[in-house]
């Protein structure tokens, strides 16, 4: 295989189980020096979106999908037989460079399966970064996959180029990642992830001394974690983000909800959970960093350890404690704002912004976008009262859809 | 109207004309003029009867969130928007100074809604902007055709300029288009569609890449939609793929699903890693590597890695500590953290040679509780104090120092099996375990635990004290004078 054309078609289509195309986080830059090309807005764009309803960031990549590994959930596998390819460096730069200057990107996403050792494949990365940046002053965003084995000397590398690095944590157990990935170990990418952190602090804390130092991944470093190609539940799956998240300092934590893939491995369950469940893991994982929650209290009572599919995980702990409620909207305090159903963050803030000059009214609150009908029976206004609608056992039922009718012949 | 007051007629010059909205609202404010005496215009908007002459009016403070709030709302395309902005200045300017605030205020809401919709339209613009490339005698350009919603077109200049800085392009809209040369941005009047070039072979590059990126197994064209909303379509040159895309998602899916797994048909050599360095039986490098995959109590799981004591070999004092803390944990290494440097600078004080020291801990992963992005240290428990003691057992057999100190309750648990009063037994030298001399102190993080600075000093203080012992059994560990 030569072209260009049939090498991203290959090399995009192997790289997109990384469900991450984020390209926030990294400092405000821009090109007005007229030495580059390139700039960053700190909260990033999605160019396009696919209809699977994923956002296009970042041209996301492999340099190669050939891979020494056999990690069953993986399409580039050693003993897949998907077509394989591989990017020249050049080839990486150009495209990237040629996709930006059309404005359909934000910069790159690049990753590769593991050729010859973890350090040729790093190093090839980076030599991609480096080009980018040194060759072509490129100011647009670049996230680097890190393999976990590479050396030291080359993941500084990497973080100086790069705004964004990440580690898969790939299964949410390590008897999990044993099974799947039989060549990965949880020691080394918890390993990597520490690194990474200790460098990032480093480097934040030298910038804030002298503001020439150099950087080192300013965006910060995420992880992805495969949701129901294993038997773990959403319990132990919350358990292991907040510990990411205390321990690396981590932006994001992914959940890809296993999909089926071309050519599958045997040692995978025949069926993909729903997406709703992903979904569910995200809902809860925003609680965890934005609204206070610890991950026990979240699945506290869950059935099987288990997220509710129906309804999102707020309201279902709002439902499990209603003694909590109904609150004052014009008395109670952030922390008890942010554990109302259907309030967000930024609503609380607009509330808490709005009440110090005039007291809420019920219709105010709409204004302030909040979603009134998962809030109305957890709160209370001068003018409004929810009257017995707590004390519904039936509650639940108001907010769930309905179950899905058979069909005759079912 | 209805009360025959006089009415002004203000004519702006563009849809967006922040300067000549100030203008004319300071004459305004000026003259008192309410709201209702106003009709407002823009250039390409309503009939003009010819402006109403206005005197010049000062300046007049406002709100510091009112400048770019309507910054903003000069551009959306609702013929109010200029009323509804005098509107706000008037009441701002008529006893309620913190209008702005009032996030539920009807006036405010509706301002809110205005700027949210331009400040959408722009991000969308930033983003469905595709530019197009052109070879021309003097180069090569790029030119984009696009159709904003609202009159942003000077508003995301400064995106663009600060992008592509060095390319030279056109973005040309219906009502207006913008050129940049490398160094100067320039206006011109609208285009028509037609009039806006063509093609760029890149355009099917991006095609395959936006085919090739999207999975069929998650098709989901409403959160799409909801996205990249079908107004945008037509001028995206990934667009047109989207029903093919979708028609057949199901059937790939199926596809997939369906195929039984194949057995490999090319071989790629498996990864082979690299055999583990055979060590010295019994030494203290073997001992390290067996702790490294240690599980003998559950504490190994959270945990980023075992931290292993660390020191020279013939290091005639050991120093045991309780857990590795956060810092240790991500370096791997024992005694790195705050408590550390206080435990090195108190070393030092009390005249003893740190690069002498072995330090290790009773037990080799931290065990803490996860809260928000913080990791809060947890007390080991007797049955994890038990089960690590295997390894400080093997550490203590291959160092044979001639002195051990405990840091801390924990540590002497750990050296001498029973529940230890570090408070009442400190300071003193005694067999810790038979023919093995120990001194009891405290550990060091105690001392940073102390909420008074007078009690954390004194404690200090008497920390070095304890330490000194140590110069009077190991000599070798005296720092030379």
């Amino acid at each position: 295989m030569s072209s260009v054309p049939e090498k991203l078609a290959v090399l995009a289509d192997a790289a997109k189980y990384d469900v991450s195309c984020s390209s926030s986080g990294a400092p405000k830059r821009d090109s007005r020096d007229r030495k580059g090309i390139g700039s960053t807005t700190g909260m990033g764009i999605c160019h396009s979106y696919t209809p699977d309803g994923r956002c296009v960031s970042l041209l996301k990549i492999l340099l190669t999908n050939f891979c020494v590994y056999d990690c069953a959930y993986c399409i580039n596998r050693r003993s897949s037989n998907v077509q394989r390819a591989r990017f020249t460096v050049e080839e990486v730069v150009d495209l990237t460079l040629q996709f930006y200057k059309r404005n359909y990107i934000e910069g790159l996403f690049l990753s590769s399966g593991i050729i010859q050792s973890a350090d040729y494949t790093m190093e090839e990365l980076v030599r991609v970064a480096r080009s980018l940046r040194e060759v072509h002053g490129f100011r647009g965003y670049i996230h680097l996959k890190t393999i976990p084995e590479a050396s030291p000397e080359l993941i500084a590398d990497a973080g100086r180029y790069a705004d964004r690095l990440s580690i898969n944590i790939e299964l949410p157990t390590e008897a999990g990642l044993k099974r799947f990935a039989p060549e990965k170990r949880t020691g080394s990418i918890r390993g990597t992830m520490a690194g990474l952190r200790l460098r990032i602090e480093e480097a934040r804390e030298e910038k804030a001394a002298t503001p020439k130092a150099p950087r080192f991944a300013p965006a910060g470093q995420s992880t992805q974690m495969i949701v129901g190609a294993d038997e773990t539940n959403d319990a132990s799956i919350l358990d292991t983000s907040s510990t990411l998240y205390a321990s690396y300092a981590l932006k994001r934590v992914y959940y890809s909800a296993f999909s089926p893939i071309p050519d599958a491995s045997s040692a995978l369950p025949p069926k993909a959970p729903p997406l709703q469940r992903e979904n569910r893991l995200y809902q809860a994982d925003w609680l965890m960093r934005y609204y206070g929650f610890s991950a026990g209290e979240i699945i506290e009572g869950a059935d099987g350890g288990m997220l509710d599919l129906a309804i999102d995980p707020k309201l279902a702990w709002a439902l499990r404690n209603r003694e909590r409620f109904p609150v004052d909207i014009n008395k109670a305090d952030r922390e008890v704002l942010l554990r109302v159903p259907g309030l967000g963050t930024r609503t609380v803030d607009r509330i808490i912004a709005s009440r110090r000059d005039r007291t809420l009214r019920f219709d105010d609150l709409a204004r302030l976008k909040a979603s009134m009908r998962k809030a109305r029976p957890f709160i209370v206004t001068p003018d409004y009262r929810p009257t017995m609608l707590l004390d519904r056992s039936a509650l639940r039922d108001l907010f769930a859809p309905p179950p899905e009718q058979l069909g005759l012949f079912a | 109207m209805a009360e025959g007051a006089a009415l002004y007629d203000v004519a702006l010059e563009r849809p967006d004309d922040l300067d000549g909205f100030r203008k004319a609202a300071r004459g305004l404010i000026a003259l008192e003029v309410p709201p209702r005496q106003v009709l407002w215009h823009a250039s390409g908007e309503g009939s003009l009867f010819g402006a109403s002459l206005l005197p010049e009016g000062g300046p007049f403070p406002v709100p510091a969130a009112f400048v770019p709030l309507a910054a903003d709302v000069v551009c959306h395309r609702d013929g109010e928007r200029f009323a509804l902005l005098y509107e706000a200045l008037w009441r701002i300017r008529h006893g309620e100074k913190r209008l702005l605030h009032v996030v539920a205020d009807p006036l405010v809401h509706r301002l809110a809604m205005l700027r949210k919709a331009v400040g959408r339209d722009v991000h969308k613009m930033h983003a469905f902007v595709r530019f197009r490339r052109l070879e021309t005698e003097a180069g090569e350009r790029f030119a984009a055709w696009f159709e904003p919603e609202h009159h942003i077109l000077r508003r995301v200049a400064s995106f663009f300029t600060g992008r592509f800085s060095t390319m030279n392009w056109s973005i040309l809209t219906p009502e207006g288009a913008m050129h940049w040369n490398g160094a100067e941005l320039s206006f011109g009047p609208g285009v028509r569609k037609e009039d806006a070039p063509e093609g760029d072979d890149f355009e099917d590059w991006w095609r395959t890449y936006y085919r090739a990126t999207f999975n069929p197994a998650r098709s989901n064209p409403d959160m799409m939609r909801q996205e990249m909303p079908k107004k945008y379509w037509r001028n995206l040159p990934e667009a047109e793929l989207i029903p093919s895309l979708l028609a057949e998602a199901g059937n790939r899916t199926a596809g997939m699903l369906e195929r039984a797994p194949e057995a490999p048909r090319k071989r790629i050599a498996p990864y082979v890693p690299a055999a583990p360095a055979i060590l010295p039986a019994g030494s203290l490098a073997e001992i390290r590597q067996d702790a490294s995959s240690c599980v003998r109590c559950p504490l190994f799981g959270p945990a980023t890695q075992t931290v292993f004591g660390e020191g020279p070999l013939d290091a005639p004092v050991v120093f045991v500590g309780e857990q590795p803390g956060d810092q240790e944990d991500l370096a791997g290494r024992p005694f790195v953290g705050p408590a550390g440097q206080l435990f090195d600078r108190a070393l030092q004080e009390a005249g003893l040679d740190r690069r002498q020291a072995y330090v290790t801990n009773a037990v080799k992963h931290f065990k803490f509780e996860p809260r928000g992005k913080r990791r809060i240290h947890k007390k080991p428990e007797g049955r994890e104090i038990e089960a690590c003691r295997w390894w400080l057992d093997r550490e203590l057999a291959t160092l044979k120092p001639s002195l051990v100190v405990a840091l801390g309750a924990t540590a002497a648990r750990s050296l001498t099996g029973r529940t230890v009063s570090v408070l009442r037994e400190r300071g003193r030298i005694t067999e810790m375990r038979p023919g093995l001399p120990g001194l009891l102190t405290v550990h060091p993080s105690f001392l940073l635990r102390l909420p008074d600075p007078a009690a954390r000093e004194t404690e200090y203080r008497r920390f070095v004290e304890d330490l000194r012992h140590i110069g009077e059994i190991a000599p070798v560990m005296r720092l030379a004078a």
